[in-house]
Formats: C-alpha cells, sequence, structure tokens
C-alpha cells in the first residue's frame, strides 16, 4: 500500500501476476479481470492528475526499474482512468511485476532523460508491461490526454525528441516484440504516438523508416500506420502545422523536406512496394485525398484569419506548385477546383486567399500550376476568380499565358483557349494584355515561315485563337488597332493562300474572313469559297459564340450548387411529353389496307437524271471534229461523254489519230458546263494513251516541260500519266476491258481539293498491304493473269519526266514558285516507280528517283516532302532487295539518314508518319536479307 | 444503299415496229399459257405465248396503220383492236382462227384510246372518240348500238379527248366516264344523263393517259408535261387534285394502276418506266433499258400475284417484260391466290 506525499487516496500496485495473489493481501482485489472492466469510477483520483504531481512521481518510479531483465516488468495498477485499466491488461497476461514504491516528491528532471530511458526499455525489454509503461509514460509529453505534462516539457518533447523517439519505436518494432502488447495497446500506446503527436515529424518519420527499410514485418506495420495517418486526415494537421510554423519563422530546410516527401508520397511508396501497393497510395487516390486536406487547411486559415490572426499559405502553393510540376494537375485539380470554385463564389476572404494561393507558388512552378487552372477551370468567369490579376503580377504567369500557352503549345483543347482568352478580356487591367497577345498571334499567323514550318495542328490553333481574340475585342479597340489588323491579315492571308495543303489554305481563308468581317464597318468584307466542314463550321462558330459563353458557364454551377438533379429533370420534361400528347396522325392512309404501301422498299434512284436529246457521233474522227470545231453545245457535251468508250472499242481507228486526239483532249477548255467534265477528259487521255502508249506518252512527257501550259493542264498530264500506268500494269484479260468506273476512285487525284489527302491515303494502303505481305511471306493468289503492258513502257513515262524539272523555263519554274506542280510531280513519280515493279528498268529508275530525293530532301513545302516520302516508299517496294542494297548502297544510307531526321523533326505530322513507314520498310528489307552477305548495312542501322 | 434497279425480266423482240399498245389476258384454264397482246406502228398484232415467249399469232387487219388499242373480250377468244385506219375490229381467235367478225368504223382521226367496261354478263360499254373533234360516243357491244354521246358545251372548249376511262362504282350500277382532253383538264361524265358531273384542269399540256382506281375514287393523269397528278373524286362527284408530282423529265405516254391497287407505273417519254407506290405515290424504281420513247405500260393480271408482270411496249421495238413488287407477304393476298380463276 502506498499513498501518496501529499495525502491522496489509496493507490493500489498490482504485483505479480494477474490472479489474485492471496500472499499479498490487499493486492488485485480491487480489480475485477474477468469482467475486463473497472466498475469503480476513475474519477476518484483525477486531482492528482491535475495536479501534475502523479506525473513526477511515476516518473520517478519507473526510472528505478531501469534495469533490464527477462520476466521483469512494472506497472502501477492505478484505477485510475487508461492507465489502471491497461495495467490490468498487463497483469491479465500474467507477468509478474515486483512490488515497489512510488517516489513521494517531485524532483526536476529533464525531459530528454526520460525519453532516453523509455527507448531504452523498449529496445531492451521483453516485458510487455514495462514497454507499455514506458510508452504511456512519454504519451503524457504529447498531451491530449487528462494526465498530460507541462506545457513547457511537452513544447520540449515535440521540439526535439518527439522524432528520435519515434525513430526508437519503429527501430525497435518486430514480430515478438509487438506481441508483447496487446492490440488494443498497440493501437493506443505505439499508433497513437505517430497519428496523434506533431504530424509533420511523424509523417517524416515514417516516410524515412519506409524509405530505408527493406520487405519486413517492421515495413508493414509502418505502411499500415501510414495509411491510417492519410486516413485520418493527419494530412491536414501537417500542413496546418507547417502553415502555422511559417506565420512565426519557419525551418526552411525542414519545410523543404516535408514537401518533398509530402509530394512524392506515392513515388515512395511505388518504389517500395511494387506490385503490393496499397491503394490509398496510388496517385489517383492520394492526390484527390491532398486536395481535399489542402482545402480544410484553408478552411482553418480563412477561420484564423477572420479571427485576426496571421497565416502563412506559402506552403500550401508550394505543395500544389510541386504537385502540379510533377505532372498530377489532373488529380488535385479536378478536386480542387470546384470545391475552390463553390467557396469563392461569394466569400471574397476566400478568394483573395485563392488569389493568394497562386500567386505564391513559386517561380519554377508557377507554369504548371497556372496550365491546369486554365484546364480545369469551368469557364473565363470562374478562372478569373481563381486567379485575380495574376497574369498583372507574376512576371512568369504572364509569360506562361501570354506566350507559352498560346504562341509555344497547341495541345490545348478549344475551351482551353476560350477560358484563357476569356479571362484576359474580362477585366480592363488584363485587356491591354489581350490586345497585345492578339498582334503577337497576327504576326505568326502571318509569317511565311510560320506557315512552313509550323504543323498544321499549330496553325489551326493559332487561328482558333486570334478568332477568339476577335470575337472578345470591343468596337473602339478595334477602331484603334485597324490598320495594323488590316496589314497583317494581308500578308497572312498572302502566304497562306500560297500554300499547297488545302487545310491551311482554308484555315486563312476563314481567319481573314473574320479579321475583315471585324474591321469593315461598311461596305463588303471578305467572302473566300470553300467547303464546309466540321472543322470549319467550329471555327466559324468561335467567333459567334464566345461572347454568349461567359453567361452559359454560369449556368452549371448554379444548377450543381442548387439541386444537380433540376436541370436534367427540367430538359427530360418537354421532350418526353410531346410523344403521348401527339399520337401519330397518318394523313390518308388510316384504313389498314393501305399501310402496305411502306413495305415496298425502294429501288436506287440516283440514275434518274435528265435526258440529253442530242446524238452522240459514233466515229472517232467525227469526235475530233465536234471537238475542234462545233459551236454546238448539246453536240459538244454528249461527244465527251461518249468519247472514252469509243476510244476503247476502236482501238485501231485511235491508234491512226492517237497524236491529234491526245493534242485534242490536252489543249480542250470546258466551253460550257459539263458535269465531271475534268474527269471525262482526264479518262479520255488516259484511253488514248494506253490504247498508244509510246507515242502518246512521248507527247506528254514532253509537253509537260515546255512553254504555255497552265499548272492545271501539267498536273492533268501527270495524272494522266499515273492512271495510265496504273491500268497498264493491271493484269487483265486481253480484249477485256476493265470499266473505268471502278478503278478511277483509287487513283482519282486532280479534281479534289483534298487530293493530297487521297495521295497519302493510297499510299499508305499500298504500304500497309505490302508491309503485311513482306511479313506473311508470298501467299498473294493473283486473280487474273496477264502480260504487264507497264513493264517495257516503264521507261518511256518515268525518265522524260524526271529529266527536266531542275531547268527552269520562262513559265515554269519547278524549284521556284511552281511547288505544288513539284509535288504533284513527286507523287507521279512515286506512282510509276510503285507500277514499275518487276519491270527491267525499276532498278535504274529507282536509282535515279532516290537521287531526286536527295538533291529536293530539305524542301520546305511539306508537300513535295510527302511526294519524296512516297517516292521512297515506292523504290523500297518495287526494287528488289538485292539490287537495291548492293548497287544503290550509299543512297540507300543517305536516304535512311535523312528518313530518320523527317522521322523525329519534321514539323508535319504526316510526313513524320510516312518516314516511319519507310524506316519500318527498311527494316523489314534488312530483316529479310539479313542472312546475306549485306549484314553490315544492317549492323550499322541497328547501331543507331 | 438502296439496291440498283432490276433489269427486265425478259425482252420481247420480233415486232421490228414502235409498239403501241399491250394487253395481257391471263386469266386462262391451266393449260391455256398467258399471252401478251401487242400492237405495233406496222398494224400488225402480235399474240406472244408469255410461257415460250414467242410469237404464237400475227394478226393483220388495220391495213398497216398502226394499231393502238387491243383488249380481249369473251376470254381470249376475242379480242377487240384500234387501229389509225379509223376502225375497230373485233377479232375471233377461238380454234386457232384469225379472223376479223366484225368492225366499227369510227370517224375519229385522233390517237385517243377506247375504253371498254363489262357491264353485265356478256354486255359491254365501249368508249370511243367520236365523229366531231370534242365528242365521246359510247356503244353497247356486242349489239353496236350508241348508248349517248358525250359532246361537251359550245362555250367549254376543252378540245379532242385524249384518254378515256370507263368505270362504274358498283357491277350493275351507272357507269362513269372520265376523259382527259386535249387543253389538260379531266372530265367526268355521267353516262345516264350525259351530262358533266366535274371537271379538273389538272395538267398545262394534253393529258396523254389516265387511271383511276373505283375502290377509292382516285385516279391518276400523265400529261406531256413533267408532272405526274393524282386526284381525287369526293362524295359530291367533284373532282380534286390531291398531290401532284415533279417529274425529271417531261412526258407520261401511259400510266397503269396495277390490279391490287399497289403501285403505278408510267410510261416515260425518257425512255424510262417509273413505278411508285400508289397509296402516297412514294417513287419506288426507275427501270432504265429502253433506247427510246416508251409507249406503254400494262400490268398482267395474273390470279397468282407473285407471277404478274409488268409490260412496257417502246419506240425502239422492244417489249420488256418486268417481274417487280410482286413478292407480296401480305394477308391481303392469299384470298387471291387461293381463288381460282373462272
Amino acid at each position: 500500500m502506498l499513498h501518496c506525499p501529499h495525502g491522496g487516496p489509496q493507490l493500489c500496485l498490482a504485483l505479480g501476476p494477474q490472479k489474485v495473489n492471496p500472499a499479498l493481501p490487499g493486492v488485485g482485489t480491487p480489480t475485477a479481470p474477468e469482467t475486463g472492466k473497472s466498475k469503480r469510477s476513475p474519477v476518484t483520483c483525477y486531482w492528482l492528475f491535475k495536479t501534475g504531481h502523479f506525473n513526477h512521481c511515476l516518473q520517478r518510479w519507473l526510472n528505478r526499474f531501469d534495469r533490464p531483465g527477462p520476466g521483469v516488468g512494472c506497472v502501477a495498477n492505478l484505477r485510475l482512468g487508461d492507465r489502471a485499466r491497461r495495467c490490468r491488461r498487463e497483469e491479465r497476461a500474467g507477468r509478474r511485476v515486483p512490488e515497489v514504491t512510488l517516489p513521494m516528491d517531485p524532483e526536476p528532471f529533464e525531459v530528454g532523460h526520460a525519453v532516453r530511458e523509455a527507448i531504452n526499455i523498449l529496445s531492451s525489454s521483453r516485458n510487455g508491461v514495462q514497454i507499455s509503461e514506458a510508452l504511456g509514460t512519454i504519451k503524457c509529453y504529447l498531451g491530449g490526454t487528462e494526465n498530460q505534462a507541462p506545457l513547457k516539457e511537452r513544447e520540449e518533447f515535440t521540439r526535439v525528441h518527439f522524432s528520435a523517439f519515434l525513430r526508437g519505436l519503429v527501430s525497435n518494432l518486430s514480430p515478438d516484440w509487438i506481441e508483447l502488447l496487446t492490440s488494443d495497446q498497440q493501437k493506443e500506446l505505439w499508433d497513437s504516438f505517430f497519428l496523434e503527436g506533431p504530424a509533420d515529424q511523424a509523417f517524416l518519420v515514417l516516410l524515412d523508416s519506409i524509405i530505408s527499410m527493406g520487405p519486413s514485418f517492421r515495413l508493414m506495420k509502418v505502411i499500415s500506420i501510414l495509411e491510417q495517418f492519410l486516413q485520418t486526415g493527419r494530412m491536414s494537421a501537417l500542413m496546418w502545422e507547417v502553415c502555422h510554423q511559417q506565420a512565426q519563422a519557419g525551418l526552411p530546410t525542414f519545410q523543404e523536406t516535408l514537401l518533398n516527401k509530402v509530394v512524392c508520397l506515392p513515388d515512395h511508396l511505388c518504389n517500395k512496394l511494387q506490385g503490393n501497393n496499397l491503394p490509398i497510395f496510388f496517385p489517383q487516390n492520394y492526390f484527390p485525398l491532398l486536395a481535399t486536406e489542402i482545402i480544410q487547411v484553408l478552411q482553418r486559415i480563412s477561420d484564423s484569419l477572420r479571427g485576426g490572426l496571421d497565416c502563412s499559405i506559402s506552403f500550401m502553393s508550394q505543395v500544389l506548385g510541386k504537385v502540379c510540376v510533377h505532372g498530377r494537375q489532373e488529380e488535385i485539380l479536378n478536386v480542387l477546383v470546384p470545391r475552390l470554385m463553390d467557396l469563392t463564389k461569394v466569400d471574397c476572404i476566400w478568394q483573395r486567399m485563392c488569389w493568394r494561393l497562386v500567386e505564391c507558388v513559386p517561380d519554377r512552378w508557377m507554369e504548371a500550376v497556372v496550365c491546369g487552372f486554365v484546364q480545369k477551370a469551368p469557364g473565363a468567369d470562374v478562372l478569373s476568380r481563381l486567379l485575380g490579376n495574376l497574369v498583372v503580377k507574376n512576371k512568369k504567369a504572364q509569360f506562361v499565358v501570354t506566350q507559352k500557352l498560346l504562341l509555344l503549345q497547341y495541345s490545348y483543347v478549344t475551351a482551353v483557349l476560350q477560358n484563357l482568352l476569356g479571362y484576359l478580356a474580362l477585366d480592363s487591367l488584363r485587356r491591354s494584355l489581350l490586345i497585345k497577345v492578339l498582334k503577337e498571334l497576327l504576326e505568326t499567323w502571318g509569317s511565311s515561315s510560320a506557315v512552313k514550318h509550323c504543323p498544321v495542328e499549330q496553325q489551326l490553333y493559332v487561328s482558333k485563337a486570334i478568332l477568339i481574340c476577335l470575337s472578345h475585342l470591343k468596337e473602339p479597340e478595334i477602331e484603334s488597332n485597324r490598320q495594323e489588323l488590316l496589314t497583317s491579315m494581308m500578308g497572312g492571308m498572302k502566304c497562306r493562300l500560297d500554300s499547297n495543303l488545302p487545310r491551311v489554305r482554308r484555315l486563312g481563308m476563314i481567319v481573314a474572313e473574320s479579321i475583315s468581317s471585324r474591321i469593315t464597318t461598311d461596305g463588303p468584307s471578305l467572302k473566300f469559297q470553300y467547303e464546309d466542314d466540321d472543322e470549319t463550321r467550329e471555327l466559324k462558330s468561335l467567333q459567334q459564340t464566345a461572347p454568349l459563353q461567359l453567361h452559359v458557364t454560369d449556368l452549371p454551377n448554379a444548377g450543381r450548387n442548387n439541386s444537380p438533379s433540376a436541370t436534367p429533370k427540367a430538359v427530360s420534361k418537354p421532350s418526353g411529353n410531346p410523344h403521348p400528347a401527339t399520337p401519330a396522325v397518318p394523313e390518308e392512309g388510316s384504313d389498314l389496307e393501305l399501310d402496305s404501301d411502306d413495305d415496298l422498299v425502294p429501288y436506287d434512284m440516283s440514275e434518274d437524271k435528265e435526258l440529253k436529246k442530242m446524238k452522240a457521233p459514233v466515229y472517232i474522227r467525227d469526235c475530233i471534229e465536234v471537238l475542234t470545231g462545233s459551236e454546238d453545245m448539246d453536240k459538244w457535251e454528249a461527244t465527251m461523254k461518249v468519247l472514252e468508250s469509243l476510244i476503247r472499242r476502236n482501238s485501231a481507228t485511235t491508234r491512226e489519230v492517237s497524236m491529234e486526239l491526245a493534242k485534242v483532249l490536252l489543249h480542250l477548255e470546258e466551253k460550257t458546263y459539263i458535269e465531271g467534265f475534268v474527269e471525262l477528259r482526264k479518262r479520255a487521255l488516259v484511253a488514248v494513251t494506253i490504247i498508244d502508249p509510246v507515242p502518246v506518252v512521248q507527247y506528254l512527257t514532253s509537253q509537260f516541260y515546255s512553254l504555255n501550259y497552265s499548272l492545271y493542264q501539267r498536273m492533268d498530264i501527270l495524272d494522266v500519266l499515273a492512271l495510265a500506268a496504273q491500268e497498264l500494269s493491271q493484269p487483265q484479260a486481253s480484249g477485256k476491258n476493265k470499266p473505268c468506273s471502278t478503278q478511277s476512285p483509287c487513283i482519282q487525284t486532280v479534281s479534289g481539293s483534298d487530293s493530297s489527302q487521297n495521295w497519302r491515303r493510297i499510299v499508305d494502303e499500298r504500304i500497309k498491304s505490302k508491309t503485311h505481305r513482306l511479313a506473311k511471306g508470298q501467299s498473294l493468289v493473283e486473280p487474273a493473269c496477264g502480260p504487264n503492258k507497264f513493264s517495257s513502257l516503264a521507261g518511256h513515262f518515268f525518265f522524260p519526266l524526271i529529266q527536266n524539272f531542275d531547268r527552269p523555263l520562262v513559265t515554269f519554274d519547278l524549284l521556284g514558285d511552281d511547288h505544288l506542280v513539284l509535288g504533284r510531280l513527286a507523287h507521279t513519280l512515286a506512282i510509276l516507280m510503285y507500277f514499275a515493279i518487276h519491270t527491267v528498268a525499276a532498278a535504274t529508275m529507282g536509282k535515279s528517283l532516290l537521287e531526286f530525293v536527295w538533291t529536293l530532301r530539305f524542301h520546305t513545302d511539306s508537300y513535295v516532302r510527302q511526294g519524296l516520302l512516297s517516292a521512297v516508299s515506292s523504290v523500297l517496294l518495287s526494287i528488289p532487295s538485292e539490287r537495291l542494297l548492293e548497287d544503290m548502297t550509299d543512297e540507300f544510307l543517305e536516304t535512311q539518314s535523312w528518313l530518320e531526321d523527317v522521322a523525329e523533326k519534321d514539323p508535319d505530322g504526316d510526313c513524320r508518319r510516312l518516314a516511319w513507314q519507310n524506316l519500318l520498310l527498311m527494316e523489314n528489307l534488312l530483316k529479310k536479307t539479313q542472312k546475306c552477305p549485306y549484314l553490315v548495312v544492317g549492323g550499322n542501322w541497328k547501331q543507331r | 444503299m438502296a439496291l440498283p434497279p432490276p433489269d427486265p425480266q425478259f425482252v420481247l423482240r420480233g415486232t421490228s415496229a414502235e409498239v403501241h399498245t399491250l394487253h395481257f389476258y391471263c386469266g386462262g384454264q391451266e393449260p391455256d399459257y398467258p399471252i401478251l397482246f401487242s400492237g405495233s406502228s406496222n398494224g400488225l398484232i402480235h399474240v406472244w405465248n408469255l410461257k415460250t415467249r414467242r410469237v404464237d399469232t400475227i394478226l393483220d387487219g388495220h391495213g398497216g396503220k398502226s394499231v393502238y388499242w387491243v383488249e380481249a373480250i369473251y376470254g381470249r377468244d376475242r379480242l377487240l383492236s384500234q387501229g389509225r385506219n379509223q376502225k375497230i375490229c373485233l377479232w375471233d381467235l377461238a380454234e386457232g382462227r384469225n379472223t376479223v367478225t366484225d368492225s366499227v368504223f369510227t370517224e375519229n382521226v385522233g390517237f385517243c384510246k377506247c375504253s371498254l367496261l363489262k357491264v353485265a354478263q356478256g354486255h359491254w360499254l365501249m368508249a370511243m372518240p367520236g365523229k366531231d373533234l370534242d365528242e365521246v360516243q359510247v356503244l353497247e357491244l356486242p349489239s353496236k348500238t350508241s348508248v349517248c354521246t358525250l359532246k361537251p358545251e359550245a362555250d367549254a372548249k376543252p378540245g379532242m379527248p385524249m384518254s378515256l376511262k370507263l368505270w362504274q362504282p358498283d357491277f350493275g350500277s351507272c357507269p362513269f366516264l372520265l376523259a382527259g382532253y386535249e387543253d389538260g383538264s379531266v372530265i367526268l361524265w355521267n353516262l345516264s344523263g350525259g351530262k358533266i358531273l366535274s371537271r379538273l384542269a389538272c395538267h398545262q399540256e394534253p393529258v396523254m393517259s389516265l387511271d383511276f382506281d373505283s375502290e377509292k375514287t382516285k385516279g391518276v393523269s400523265g400529261s406531256s408535261e413533267e408532272v405526274l397528278t393524282v386526284w381525287s373524286l369526293d362524295e359530291q362527284q367533284n373532282l380534286k387534285v390531291q398531290k401532284t408530282h415533279k417529274l425529271v423529265n417531261a412526258g407520261i405516254a401511259d400510266v397503269a394502276i396495277r390490279q391490287d391497287k399497289k403501285i403505278l407505273a408510267t410510261a416515260g417519254w425518257d425512255h424510262r418506266i417509273r413505278i411508285f407506290g400508289w397509296k402516297k405515290l412514294k417513287p419506288l424504281a426507275i427501270l432504265d433499258y429502253h433506247t427510246a420513247t416508251v409507249h406503254c405500260v400494262s400490268f398482267s393480271d395474273h390470279s397468282r400475284p407473285s407471277e404478274r408482270l409488268l409490260a412496257a411496249g417502246s419506240k425502239d421495238h422492244r417489249i420488256s417484260i418486268w417481274s417487280i413488287y410482286n413478292q407480296t407477304s401480305g394477308a391481303l393476298h392469299c384470298p387471291l391466290e387461293t381463288r381460282k380463276p373462272d
């Protein structure tokens, strides 16, 4: 029996085994081990804890048992709340505890000493009771329980000793050690240090231990503690502590470490746990959690601001910045932005906090944060509320918003652009930036080098940005910049209309139209003719709807806040109603027997066209006469329509007049509108070429390089040659002419505005099929057999065309302005080369084609480059690999290095793709010939 | 994607002249085969056996002048034919004979085809253009007595009748005549009183042909312009336009509604046969085979719907036979299929 020096109530010290020891009367009797709970109120000794003396006594008393030994432990069975119960549990565990006397007088002692003692016990003791007692002692310094240590000591403990103690705890952890404690004790004594103590230190210790430990029981335990740490919302406590400390004066290095660990937690755990990672540590779960914690901290900060206390937000900014720069914008902002959006709607403190949050992000992370916000904000007004005047205050943010997002990057969707530019337009301070941005955008748009070297996607992006800017400008602003706008519009339009890519041209037209409609107040604005597609419609919608969009964005917010289900309900109502309300009223056929009209399925009626009265000529000579002299348009039209079939039917007659006919057809102009005139003329020319190839091809190729032809005619020549080559190379039974209509779609090229697309598609398809075949082995069954008529003629087609391309004429300069024709020429040569497969001349043709490619490889026009790349494909496909590697090793290697260059650096996506395909073809070729002595080439290639 | 229109089932060649009129007779008993009569511009009438697809008999009775209307009467044994030699002949074809047993002289020199209506067993009414230009005469056959002469009032001036259609609402009731005139109007005559009941100006150009569906009391007319008009007859015996369909090319030489009132065929000057759904005039098919104007279309009255054919005669001397929209699945045709031909 012990009595407190101050005359407190009686303390019973439990001694020895849990069962009541009859040798020690008075001991153990108060406990009721069977029930597991004391029935007596712990309040009876409450004063002891209040005075704080008890701790001193207990500590002193514990220190006496600083002698480690197996089976030796001590515990005070204090029927006083927690501690007493804990002791009883120890008793139940059947440990014998020697009787002790508690020191009566409190002596001054150091916290550090106590901690060391505890650690010693923990590391050496094998007695559960002793261990739990030691833990309990230290627990007092944490506070939060009734019997906490004095404030000063508590502070000292948390400041100096806590981390060390936790490390001690972790280092002692082992399966049999932890067995010494019951699971409740584990939770209350062991876990609580991590979960209730200062969160920052606990977190650091946990992470450090995880990083340093190998897979073991200890690691699992620590990880489960960390999991609880996250689940119980300790993260917000952690951040709040840092924010709080910062308000006074933080430790920069400590914060830095903490920041690193907080942000990189998923990485650390993933590295450590590999496949056994817990879901809560997955980035997609962790960062949203972090975001909610951030919101909580912000909430506390806002509360304390309202309470008049200063609080630093910069740690939050750092966390946000670092998370964003680690590429987790998506996860964190998906949670953060909607919450902030709601919170800032009415509350100006929140608004200022939000601004501050973004402003305090260090410069090096600013870009990631701003980009994230711009992408995640549902509308320009929200963005403006969240960012405030960030772009005006922060140079880095300004650079990101006005330069980087608009001019250097182009991967964002249109909504992002609308957000961004709408944000600039919403505030008068920022409007000057909007105008500046527009000028810069126009400068880029108008520069001819940008047209040449930028990918089309970027040009589209810039165009969109310009259109959105324009939609935000007000009349006076346009008025003051009219001249500048006009100048840049004219410049940009010119270089865009020069382009060979139809998409670029169309983009130019739309932007120019829109600028001119804005700057011309009176009189007609520019109007171009182009076919509408999805892209043009989208662009046009941008210039109209953008101002409205500001109002629209508020709607979803309102709907979401008040009642999310309200909006869809309202929408679905009217759409649901009309169905029952208006039963289908059949106009006349309500009688049943008439209903059968509907099951008569109509046949195709597209052939129902107007009947032409004029009789078509029956002889080819009549045709020539009509085409050259006749003024009768009906007759002329009828002649055009029958000409091809006439030529194909009467090959003998055609041969007599083939040259004359070719001349007439080449110079034929559309006197009156005929549907598909260009196609008809081309088909007739192809037919003539096929009937009498040698002279006609000679004529056509010579005309290609002669004076006084329009570009259109020259391109027609190329198309005719390509089509004729195709038809000649097709195996077909003699005398049975293939109907022209079936083959024209696959190589039909000229009339369509997006011919480059067609070319590309054709070449791609061919490459695809070819590649497949190489991989599969030759198992293709030719459907029809016949001599390849093209094989003896390939040279006639090919060489005259490739001969003179570098000799400029007065009216025709392939290497200069007429790069459209050059591109077409390259494509045609590629096609001719392709059809020359298995011909004798193929190797020679291929060699000169590769030389042709080599001279033009740095051409600035992407259409030309595409043609060259197709040519390379054709060469690779048509020439036997042995010839290619043996006779043209140099060219092959040169081309290869060029291709690699293109594949990596070319601004045009299609060029890159073609180059990759070519490289693939080369690789396949090399694989095929790997057993041959040309292995060197393969080896070279592999090394690169 | 809609199916391409079908090809003709077969083509009858050998008239060596433009085919102006066609008439099927498929009502015979089993040993009898379906027959197609065709009248051509060289005055010959060909009797085609549709089983062998060859000419059975050639009838020559119009003195080389073109035949533009033929119709069987008394089963397949008698045939009426109208020719440009101003004669309407009655042929006896029974037991291999081919002689003209009777004829009517018409004083009219126009192109108007006659119209025949069976009013009782062994009695027919035949409407034919009359002596005066704008007159229509109705005869009773076989007695050849004139029932009435329908002549518009002097100030009406509809021009010549161009096409005629006799019909009666129910068997045994008073017959009516629908006549299309040169000025583009369609007139409904009451035969008993010889009065105009209704007049509808439905075309700008002469009405080239008309057909009438007495069940639904609506009819269709084609003219030399590019419009096909459907008009209906209401309870008060008034004609009114119900629907018009604009054609791609002008000129309808003939229209015919199939007996089951499901489809309508037109013979176009643009060489094409057009098929419409009769209920809503929904365009169904364009049959493009002929190389010259199609003069006439006719549906066979075969008892089995699946064997019903469409024939078209053209200026290019050919008769094309089509099998179209006769794969019926509806219950509507079951009774017809089981019905024995009488």
